[in-house]
């Protein structure tokens, strides 16, 4: 943008930009539109969008008659839908948590999981599954997201008291999380080393995250939590800009309460992040990378960044879900491998054409 | 002048950590009227920045007694600080990806829900304005040198609207006419609006131009306060910083001449 004309059309030049942060969200609200419809029309079983429209639309009351029975019905309502707002719950939730944490710690680096969120959930799955939990008769899928909950909480629990003994410092914060995400990674080898051979195959495949076979059970619970989180991280949007700008001191001196502010904005993003990665296994890059994607697109003010994040992240999830059941099917990638291969790709482009944008 | 000091300060102690670690304040005293602009002159890790702190309520005091308009500084909120003093770091490290007018529009944070989104804007950009900070306003901080975001700060201390300005090292990083400009910012805004200020300062000409008193810090202690006239003297200058000193006079107002060490003071 040029800069000459801007002593004479200041206010101009800013109602410019934002309609152009509206375009771009505009256009990203499409794209995720489209691929929801995708994600519920696309799969070994294809279902045309009308179908798919005709199904939505016959959820609602007095349109039931719209609805086809049998096992389209069944495929849509008690695979796709899930599993697609799952992916919708889960790139969300963990975009917002990656941007949030980014935010207070003024670290570009750090991702929901640098609490060792992940490795300790991780742990948590492995000992079910050890444990042979995880097979149990009605609730053993709930085992598993039960211990890898408790033990994501756990951990970062314990992190957030360490850094509290030294006043909620950010860099403590993420220091503490390195230690703990080599510790729980350690601890999980060690279960691993002890594993026999289908135990093992279970622990690797839980670790590399999927969207399989979610229900409608999970979604509720793991929807719900992010729900409650959301508008936590949306009321500190204010208090993550002043973080952002220029740390503790900066925020204090402009009326945030640091450490209040700052153990909510990382329980909100501990709680979301730990219920996700609990119910889908570990989607790591999602809450790393769609924070900056959002960031290089509309700049980054946390009042238009923590939801346009959000639409980034769930777009990015989706879209490697889709891709990881169509490059191959009928085998089906798991997602947290796909949304690497999506997303690096991505997000290197913007990097490269848009590097001024990406200087913290 | 009002009756009630806007700062007053009575034996501030403050440690670097705990109160087993090394004192960085040592007993200050001294109060700030509305309107009026006090020079905080000394050498590095005399305390100068520290005091800032204290009287930002960013550092806690381990003695004394600090009274904001009368009031104990403990005693208000962080919002209510927020509203009442605005505190201009010397440098501020990179944000992440804030353009300058979001920097700005921080300034504004502590009155969120006590003004309404363009009222914030205009005010916004009445700063921008007042430090010629139009062409940058849509940059990323980021990009910017440090005098430039040293110009920014200064314009979101000036959207903050506080009665008490803090600003530590204002003009390190700038050039001569924006060193002059930004001071003459300051002084305007005490003349015309009231506003109190404290500044850590290394330039003694710019002090004594612009300052109304100098709080001299040696050691997290006061060495002397006065205006610059009564405290800019070459026993003071050789107290604080070791070195001799030359004092002239320009329409009454003093100048430092330094003099290399194996120089003799006159």
């Amino acid at each position: 943008m040029s800069t000459a004309a801007l002593p004479q059309a200041l206010p101009q030049a800013l109602r410019q930009l934002r309609a152009r942060r509206w375009r771009i969200a505009a256009v990203a609200l499409a794209a995720l539109v489209l691929a929801v419809l995708a994600s519920l029309s696309l799969g070994v079983q294809h279902q045309s969008m009308a179908t798919v429209a005709r199904q939505l639309l016959s959820l609602l009351p007095g349109l039931e008659g719209l609805g086809l029975d049998g096992p389209q019905r069944n495929v849509l309502l008690q695979l796709r839908l899930p599993r697609t707002a799952m992916a919708l719950v889960c790139g969300a939730g963990l975009a917002m948590a990656g941007v949030a944490m980014q935010g207070i710690t003024r670290n570009p680096l750090v991702s929901p999981y640098t609490l060792g969120i992940s490795p300790a959930a991780a742990f948590g799955a492995s000992i079910a599954i050890l444990l042979g939990w995880n097979t149990l008769p009605g609730a053993g899928a709930w085992w598993t997201v039960g211990l890898a909950f408790t033990a994501a909480l756990g951990c970062a629990a314990a992190v957030l008291v360490l850094a509290s003994l030294r006043g909620v410092n950010a860099m403590v914060l993420v220091l503490a999380g390195v230690a703990f995400t080599y510790l729980f990674g350690a601890l999980t080898a060690t279960l691993q080393f002890f594993a026999s051979e289908q135990q093992l195959a279970a622990i690797v495949h839980w670790t590399f995250g999927s969207l399989n076979g979610r229900s409608w059970h999970e979604v509720s619970v793991a929807g719900a939590v992010c729900l409650v989180c959301t508008p936590v991280l949306l009321a500190h949007a204010g208090a993550l800009n002043a973080f952002s700008a220029g740390g503790d001191d900066v925020a204090a001196s402009l009326g945030v309460a640091v450490a209040r502010a700052r153990i909510a904005i990382t329980l909100a993003a501990v709680l979301s992040s730990a219920a996700i990665v609990s119910f889908t296994g570990v989607i790591g890059f999602v809450g790393l990378v769609a924070p900056h994607i959002a960031r290089l697109l509309i700049g980054g003010d946390h009042r238009a960044l923590l939801p346009f994040a959000a639409v980034v992240g769930a777009l990015l999830v989706l879209l490697a879900d889709l891709a990881g059941r169509l490059l191959f099917a009928p085998v089906m990638v798991p997602v947290g491998i796909v949304v690497a291969f999506l997303g690096v790709p991505l997000f290197l482009h913007l990097l490269l054409t848009r590097r001024n944008e990406m200087s913290t | 002048m009002s009756q009630v000091p806007l700062l007053q300060a009575t034996g501030l102690r403050s440690h670097y950590g705990g109160r087993a670690s090394p004192e960085v304040l040592r007993g200050i005293d001294f109060t700030l009227a509305p309107g009026e602009v006090l020079g905080l002159v000394g050498p590095n890790g005399s305390g100068k920045s520290s005091l800032l702190k204290c009287l930002a309520g960013l550092r806690p005091l381990s003695g004394g007694s600090l009274l904001l308009e009368g009031r104990a500084l403990a005693g208000h909120t962080r919002q209510e600080l927020a509203r009442a003093i605005a505190y201009v770091p010397q440098h501020t490290g990179p944000s992440m990806s804030l353009r300058v007018i979001d920097m700005v529009l921080l300034g504004r944070l502590p009155h969120r829900g006590r003004a309404s989104a363009p009222q914030d804007q205009a005010i916004a950009l009445a700063a921008i304005e007042r430090l010629a900070l139009q062409p940058l306003a849509l940059r990323h901080f980021s990009d910017l040198s440090g005098g430039e975001r040293q110009r920014v700060l200064m314009a979101r201390a000036l959207a903050q609207q506080g009665r008490l300005l803090l600003l530590d090292e204002p003009t390190s990083d700038l050039d001569l006419r924006h060193q002059l400009a930004t001071l003459q910012t300051v002084h305007e805004l005490a003349r015309q609006r009231g506003v109190g200020a404290a500044i850590a300062i290394h330039d003694l000409a710019l002090a004594a131009r612009f300052c109304d008193r100098l709080l001299l810090l040696r050691a997290g202690a006061v060495l002397a306060c006065g205006t610059p006239q009564q405290v800019l003297t070459p026993a003071h200058v050789q107290a604080l910083f070791g070195v001799g000193a030359r004092i002239g006079s320009d329409g009454g107002l003093p100048y430092v001449i330094p003099l290399a060490p194996e120089s003799e003071p006159p």
